[in-house]
């Protein structure tokens, strides 16, 4: 133990206006609607590794998703912002250049409409992408804490084994980085059906209790009205039977921490610990599903401040995120095998009998501080950018939801 | 204690279920506390055992919790798994229920 210590790499941060400190010093190309993709990924391309592209596909103007883009925008990760528009869509894209320019970061807003099309706007874009790439490689890092770290985690593709390899052994990292100070943060409210009662139990307030109690009963009726659980074919296969039982499996992501808040897609947790995020709109049933895959939960998350996510799969999820590195924690073991080359934790090992949860636990805390001095995860070297948003609506979480 | 495939994993001292731990092969007999069982399909890791009798109705008990009611009665040592375990909230969807179970449907 002490060796690792003193061995282990120091982690880093590039520090931002707003006290927060970043493990990354990326570009967010981000488009404002659909119309504005191609040319955003397009001037992306001339830097890969250094401009991740973000953004919203819808035409219609949502609160939700300005309010998630201005946070993402403002991401510690996130060293500069390039916003691509196509010029007519409803997103205010003057108020986003606004919150990206007073949180001290680089930013340049260019609309199709008015620079000439296509191939000028991304030659333009590629020009500006080009001269803050070189900025942001020579920029200064400071020392970082663990307790400075905000880590998010969701499990995906889950199956049989999910629940109790993967999910208790990243509940070991999370109590560690608790303990450590950092904040945490686990979410999908509609894959904590079952777990209502237990749950409620480690709220620091009976007020907070009330407050986790009726998130998940809220997403109970909400998945209710759709007619489909947050249950997939490949969960069955895998083993798994019911949602309750699905629940249970990723409720043990949580660890064993008191729990400290409720938040909602795109608040800052205000200090260390361990947060529920309620991911399922308010309301009645709009838009769809709440999350219609993996990355939308993970979008969230890095709304909130997540500098990694914790991303325990069974079935094989290979999938990264634009932004803020992806852990892959392997499950199975037998998926570990074939998917190895995705994979950074082998949490199959726990049921060969090879490694303890305890022992698994404490690679995955080690990873995440490898993560902040500089390691790239297998899914960050691979290249996966993945970013999806979409509509939602949200009420503002209440004052029983982050008590001390 | 009687013996116990070393496959069958108890997750929680009052559960009603083991998880596997590793494939069983169609046809494989295996032992569930001492009584010797058949199992008539192959059950990939993750699948549930029962590991006592469950009535029709009562709850099923996996992490020390339940994960749903059994929609019929459930024999030690017989697959647990869509067939006969039905959810308390929300109805489970698969492409084929009767595919996925392993199960034959007699």
């Amino acid at each position: 133990m002490n060796n690792a210590a003193k061995t282990a790499p120091a982690l880093r941060g590039y520090p931002r206006r707003d006290g927060r400190k970043g493990i990354r010093n990326v570009i967010a190309v981000a488009y404002l609607v659909e119309c504005a993709h191609h040319v955003a990924r397009e001037i992306a391309g001339i830097d890969r590794a250094a401009a991740h592209v973000i953004g919203f596909p819808g035409c219609f103007p949502n609160v939700y998703a300005q309010k998630m883009m201005e946070r993402l925008c403002t991401h510690p990760n996130v060293g500069a912002v390039m916003i691509v528009s196509l010029g007519c869509e409803s997103f205010d894209r003057d108020r986003l250049a606004r919150v990206v320019a007073e949180s001290g970061r680089p930013v340049e807003t260019l609309v199709i409409q008015n620079a000439g099309g296509t191939r000028s706007t991304i030659a333009a874009g590629q020009d500006w992408v080009r001269a803050r790439a070189a900025e942001l490689a020579a920029a200064p890092t400071v020392p970082m804490d663990v307790s400075e770290l905000v880590v998010g985690t969701v499990c995906g593709g889950s199956d049989g084994t999910s629940g109790i390899t993967g999910n208790p052994a990243a509940g070991v990292a999370f109590d560690r980085l608790v303990a450590a100070g950092a904040t945490c943060i686990f979410e999908e409210t509609g894959e904590l059906i079952g777990c209502e009662e237990i749950m409620a139990a480690r709220a620091a307030t009976p007020e907070l209790a009330v407050e986790l109690r009726a998130s998940v009963d809220k997403a109970a009726r909400y998945y209710a009205t759709l007619g489909f659980g947050s249950f997939a074919v490949g969960n069955a296969e895998g083993g798994l039977t019911t949602i309750e039982e699905k629940s249970l499996g990723a409720y043990m992501k949580s660890g064993q921490s008191p729990i400290s808040g409720l938040i909602k897609p795109g608040d800052i947790p205000p200090r260390g610990g361990l947060y529920l995020m309620d991911v399922v709109p308010d309301g009645e049933v709009r838009f769809g599903f709440p999350n219609i895959s993996d990355n939308a939960e993970i979008v969230e998350m890095m709304a909130s401040g997540a500098h990694c996510t914790l991303f325990v799969t069974g079935r094989g999820s290979v999938v990264g995120s634009a932004l803020a590195p992806v852990i892959k924690i392997a499950a199975n073991p037998h998926m570990y095998r074939r998917l190895a080359e995705d994979m950074d934790i082998n949490a199959g090992r726990i049921l060969e009998g090879a490694a303890s949860v305890a022992e698994v636990g404490a690679e995955i805390f080690d990873f995440v501080s490898a993560l902040a001095a500089g390691k790239q995860s297998a899914s960050e070297a691979l290249g996966h950018q993945e970013f999806i948003l979409t509509y939602k609506s949200f009420e503002p979480i209440g004052p029983a939801c982050l008590p001390v | 204690m009687a013996a116990t495939d070393s496959r069958l994993l108890l997750l929680s001292p009052g559960d009603s279920v083991y998880v596997l731990r590793d494939q069983v092969a169609a046809g494989e007999v295996i032992a569930v506390q001492g009584r010797h069982v058949t199992v008539p399909v192959a059950l990939g890791l993750g699948h549930k055992i029962a590991r006592v009798a469950i009535a029709a109705g009562e709850k099923v008990i996996k992490y020390g919790a339940p994960i749903g009611s059994a929609s019929t009665a459930i024999a030690p040592g017989e697959h647990v798994h869509l067939h006969n375990l039905r959810s308390d909230y929300t109805p489970t969807h698969s492409r084929d229920a009767a595919s996925d179970t392993g199960e034959e449907t007699a």
